[in-house]
């Protein structure tokens, strides 16, 4: 079937998409947008996390079909969108790299994701309100301690 | 695979009545991960998502009226007031993420026994509205679930929405997993007390192949609280009334051993629950005189 919707602020249009297939599969293998991963196709890790219409969802949970003329923002659209002082990279982005927060960087771009979303909601997120925020991502390498410094230090560098 | 993508519920029953076998489609977070892993494929999908009526609610006549298409997320922000107990539960679904996609609906029709909305339905006494292009059925909830996974949906039916009556008396739910965030139960447990009629009812989830309600502990502690004139007196409970009723749950249970616990975990982890939610549910009543 063919697909049209808006992803990182473009109109897009995907032919030759099988019904079954996720939205995960449409951006990583159809359109050239690999910063969305792919891991667990379950919906248990976060790593596939993008926005649609606005909200975050696991890409591989979401049928390609179901997001015909709906708006798509996935990680590579955060760091276009905010050129910032850090260049390409998102402030979120940059923090990560500040504070350690990256090793094998797997689960980052799922975390990027997630943690952008808090932050658009509530500038001054505390240390629980981070957890809680982050619970559907998973990563494996750093204990989550510098995940969560990167976020507080994403938010002061945001909001000062 | 047909993928169809009715605009209307009117469209979309017409599309089941065609395709009885098609899988109805919301949030995609159970239907998603049986096709990513190949372990189904259904010849048509019904994405439900465009239809509008599904995610609306409203209330009547005490009776809140919840689309099938309201996610966890919004049964948390907009019904927790008016339907904590439910959103309580919904707390402990999955992450935000998966909060923001499963829905009430989804929940019923895929129907697993450690689906976390099930405990506090049967508590609460919901009904469930299905429909078809031959009319429309409302299910109690109590014989809505069948079976492993089976519900008593007919093949060319949808779920339309969950009634629950709102105001009725504190409901309370509980959960046991390994972790807080991301966890499918390993056992969950639901009480929810009826003061207008003298009611207490209950939810067990993930202890036997379908949800089920614990009868005996249910009409004992009912009896227990008319002997005694506790629905008036709102005095504190018995220690023995809350111990036997901890005793009474798991007997409802059919627990089996796997992988997230054994069966004699799930029993004692059952009457724990029963224990804490009777107590924090009472001690609701008594405050909110």
């Amino acid at each position: 079937m063919r697909l049209n919707f808006v992803a990182n602020g473009e109109r897009r249009e995907v032919d030759d998409v099988w019904e079954g297939e996720s939205l995960l599969y449409v951006l990583r293998e159809r359109m050239g947008l690999p910063g969305s991963k792919n891991a667990c196709e379950q919906g248990e890790c976060g790593s596939c996390t993008v926005y649609l219409d606005g909200m975050i969802v696991c890409a591989c949970l979401v049928a390609a079909g179901q997001v015909e003329g709906l708006d798509v923002v996935t990680v590579e659209g955060l760091s276009s969108a905010n050129r910032s002082e850090f260049g390409d990279l998102h402030p979120l982005q940059q923090a990560f790299l500040d504070a350690g927060a990256v090793q094998c960087g797997f689960c980052t771009p799922g975390f990027i994701v997630a943690a952008d979303e808090l932050l658009a909601r509530d500038p001054d997120p505390s240390t629980n309100e981070i957890r809680e925020a982050l619970a559907g991502n998973l990563c494996r390498c750093t204990g989550y301690e510098k995940i969560i410094d990167a976020v507080h230090l994403a938010a002061e560098r945001l909001w000062r | 695979m047909d993928f169809v993508r009715p605009r209307t519920w009117r469209d979309a029953l017409a599309a089941k009545a065609e395709l009885p076998t098609a899988q109805a489609l919301a949030g995609g977070t159970d239907v998603m991960v049986e096709i990513n892993f190949g372990h189904r494929r259904p010849e048509a999908l019904i994405d439900l998502n465009p239809i509008h009526e599904l995610s609306e609610w409203h209330c009547q006549d005490g009776v809140a009226v919840i689309g099938a298409g309201v996610s966890y997320t919004r049964l948390i922000t907009e019904l927790g007031d008016r339907l904590p107990g439910l959103a309580l539960a919904a707390r402990t679904v999955g992450s935000p993420q998966i909060r923001n996609r499963g829905s009430i609906g989804g929940n019923l029709g895929s129907a697993s026994p450690a689906g976390d909305c099930h405990p506090v339905l049967l508590a609460a006494d919901a009904i469930i509205e299905v429909e078809s292009t031959r009319g429309e059925r409302r299910i109690p909830i109590d014989d809505f679930y069948r079976g492993l996974k089976q519900t008593a949906l007919r093949q060319d039916e949808l779920i339309r929405a969950v009634r629950i009556r709102t105001g009725t008396g504190p409901c309370q739910f509980g959960k046991i997993g390994t972790r807080n965030a991301m966890v499918i139960a390993v056992c969950s447990f639901a009480i929810a007390l009826h003061p207008s009629n003298r009611t207490v009812r209950t939810g067990i989830g993930s202890a036997a192949p379908r949800p089920i309600r614990a009868p005996d502990a249910e009409a004992f502690v009912g009896g227990e609280l008319a002997a005694a004139g506790l629905w008036e007196s709102r005095k504190p409970l018995p220690a023995s009334l809350v111990a036997r009723f901890g005793e009474l749950v798991p007997t409802a249970a059919a627990p089996i051993d796997d992988l997230r616990g054994s069966a004699a975990y799930r029993r004692h982890a059952l009457s724990v629950l029963a224990v804490r939610t009777l107590n924090w549910a009472w001690e609701e009543y008594r405050t909110c005189a």
